[in-house]
């Protein structure tokens, strides 16, 4: 039996779970998954101003440094998503907090090659969003990696890695990985793989599946709500896995929210698409064996498809936000006033916008259309106003108009100075399969000086 | 007199995203539940209920074997997450717009088996 556990579902989660599970886990492998859609294309934006990032997880160092003393003492390999656009400069940032923890003798590999920014032009079939060439991008193509699948975390496993860190890779292959290098499941095993990577996708999200994302007051309560556990997985020789988490952490591990987090992100239930098998989840069995123990078995796979899929990030303009209140009686008569104002000052100044867009925060600012009709009159609201703008300069109105809101503006407008940059670039992400064989993945490891 | 509840007491839910493609997952808490939805909660009546917010075809993807409907609404996200200009733009809380579908129950429906507070009959 191998024991995986999670110990990142994205960037920004929490790091003392991380700890836990590593600590009290009991782990054979501790998977970080840190990438989103739009993580290689924002990183490669920031590594042309900013000769300070690494182009690597910005909380690293803090990870490795959290769950390092338990992995070396427990002797848990690490797989981890934190390379980015820089897998060997993060490998080499592993290397060093390996030897500051005294681990000389632990091997470091970094995977690289997902990243084909430079050949996307000839390599592009159709955008798979929009169905038209990779020509109608209209902003310049920043970054293009293709999402490498398990294969070569299992050649670093192989060849004796203790740490794997990877740039792009689909997230269950960081998990599926393990389970091929220990059982010996090969690209053969369809109905494994499936079941592998299902176990994965189960657990790339980290706490999403012992109750975060979930709790409905009333309806799905679940214990200390602020204390999740992150997630363990007792993985069988064929796959089929037992889900628990580390004992005395709050949330809950139950049929609901496995369900929950297997339909996370999927489309067609019976074919998932990863790099390594396609997924088929209708005929998985769910079975509650304990307090905080599922058994989940029967998920299945086909055989893997003949592309990889590469995710096209494009400079798409500049957004410009901010937000501005007005509270007690005639709130949002004076918020309907506020709006029917700034557009005429963003005549005014002549604002030129893609798009351009008013929300009335505790009215309709998240379900807008869909948002019932208000049976009262709303005691306080904020206004939201938002802008994509080819240039920053353009975008920069937005914020600039909204300051004229606090002297030149309505009655008892709750007006703050800003206090954060109120412009953001936009990275666009589409999305297109290339030929599987036209990248290769490479191995590189790292060693102690 | 009709008998009414909503998706909220039969179901939970989840959205996710992909480009401009959310997918909410409607999962029943039981069987009897899910007869009711797979009969009354149409790709149509979601699509409907989410009328100015998804823009593209809505699909559903029924599991029955785990008590799921998966509903894939394309052109959900304001044209993807990273260009949107809605707060919520990775459609998070999409998956709570779907609860208060209204549902109809059989009289011989158990009562027993609905969710959160008594529900009220009109």
């Amino acid at each position: 039996m191998l024991r995986i556990g999670t110990g990142s579902g994205w960037w920004g989660d929490r790091i003392s779970p991380a700890a836990q599970v590593a600590e009290k886990g009991d782990l054979d492998y501790l998977c970080f998954e840190t990438m989103a859609e739009a993580t290689v294309s924002t990183a490669q934006v920031r590594r042309r101003r900013d000769p300070d990032f690494g182009g690597y997880d910005t909380y690293l160092e803090d990870r490795f440094d959290a769950v390092l003393p338990h992995c070396i003492r427990r002797g848990t390999k690490i797989v981890t998503n934190q390379g980015w656009v820089n897998p060997l400069g993060a490998a080499r940032a592993i290397r060093a907090r390996l030897d500051a923890h005294g681990a000389h003798d632990w091997k470091v590999a970094a995977v690289i090659g997902a990243e084909v920014t430079d050949r996307i032009g000839r390599l592009a079939g159709p955008i798979l969003e929009t169905g038209a060439s990779i020509d109608t991008i209209e902003g310049d193509i920043v970054s293009a990696e293709a999402y490498f699948g398990a294969e070569p975390i299992v050649a670093a496993l192989a060849a004796g890695a203790d740490v794997v860190v990877t740039g792009r890779v689909a997230d269950p292959a960081l998990f599926l990985a393990p389970m091929m290098h220990t059982f010996g499941w090969t690209r053969a095993d369809t109905a494994r793989l499936g079941q592998g990577a299902g176990i994965g996708h189960l657990l790339e999200c980290g706490a999403q599946v012992t109750g975060g994302y979930f709790v409905d007051p009333g309806y799905k309560d679940v214990p200390e709500p602020w204390n999740l556990g992150f997630p363990v997985a007792e993985v069988e020789a064929d796959g089929a896995a037992v889900l628990t988490k580390v004992a005395g952490t709050g949330g809950v591990i139950d049929r609901r929210t496995v369900l929950e987090q297997m339909f996370y992100e999927v489309h067609d239930p019976a074919r998932y698409i990863t790099p390594d098998v396609v997924v088929d989840f209708t005929g998985a069995s769910i079975e509650p064996i304990g307090l905080d123990r599922v058994r989940v078995s029967g998920i299945t796979g086909s055989p893997r498809t003949d592309t990889l899929k590469v995710s096209i990030g494009a400079q798409e303009g500049f957004i410009g936000e901010d937000m501005f209140f007005y509270a007690g009686p005639g709130a949002l008569d004076k918020a309907r006033l506020a709006e029917r104002i700034l557009r005429e000052r963003f005549a005014v100044v002549d604002l030129k916008a893609a798009d351009l867009r008013f929300d009335f925060l505790g009215v309709n600012a998240i379900h807008g259309a869909a948002t019932p009709e208000p049976a009262a009159e709303p005691y306080e609201v904020g206004v939201r106003v938002a802008a994509r703008c080819a240039t920053r300069a353009e975008a920069a109105k937005i914020g600039r108009e909204v300051d004229g809101m606090a002297v030149s503006g309505l009655g008892s407008t709750g007006k703050r100075v800003p206090y954060a940059d109120r412009v953001r670039e936009v990275i666009g992400i589409w999305s297109t399969l290339i030929d599987r064989e036209a990248v290769a993945p490479d191995i590189v490891f790292v060693d102690s000086e | 007199m009709a008998h009414h509840t909503t998706v909220r007491a039969l179901a939970h839910s989840r959205s996710g995203d992909k480009g401009d493609t959310s997918n909410i997952a409607v999962i029943a808490y039981n069987r009897p539940a899910y007869v009711l939805l797979h009969e009354q909660l149409t790709a149509a009546r979601v699509a409907d209920r989410l009328a100015g917010v998804v823009e593209g075809e809505v699909r559903r993807y029924a599991v029955d074997g785990l008590g799921v409907l998966n509903f894939v609404c394309e052109g959900a996200l304001g044209g993807g997450v990273s260009r949107s200009l809605r707060l919520d733009n990775y459609g998070k809380t999409l998956a709570s717009a779907v609860l208060p579908i209204e549902i109809a129950l059989p009289a011989d429906f158990d009562t027993e088996l609905l969710r959160g507070p008594t529900p009220t009959f009109d």
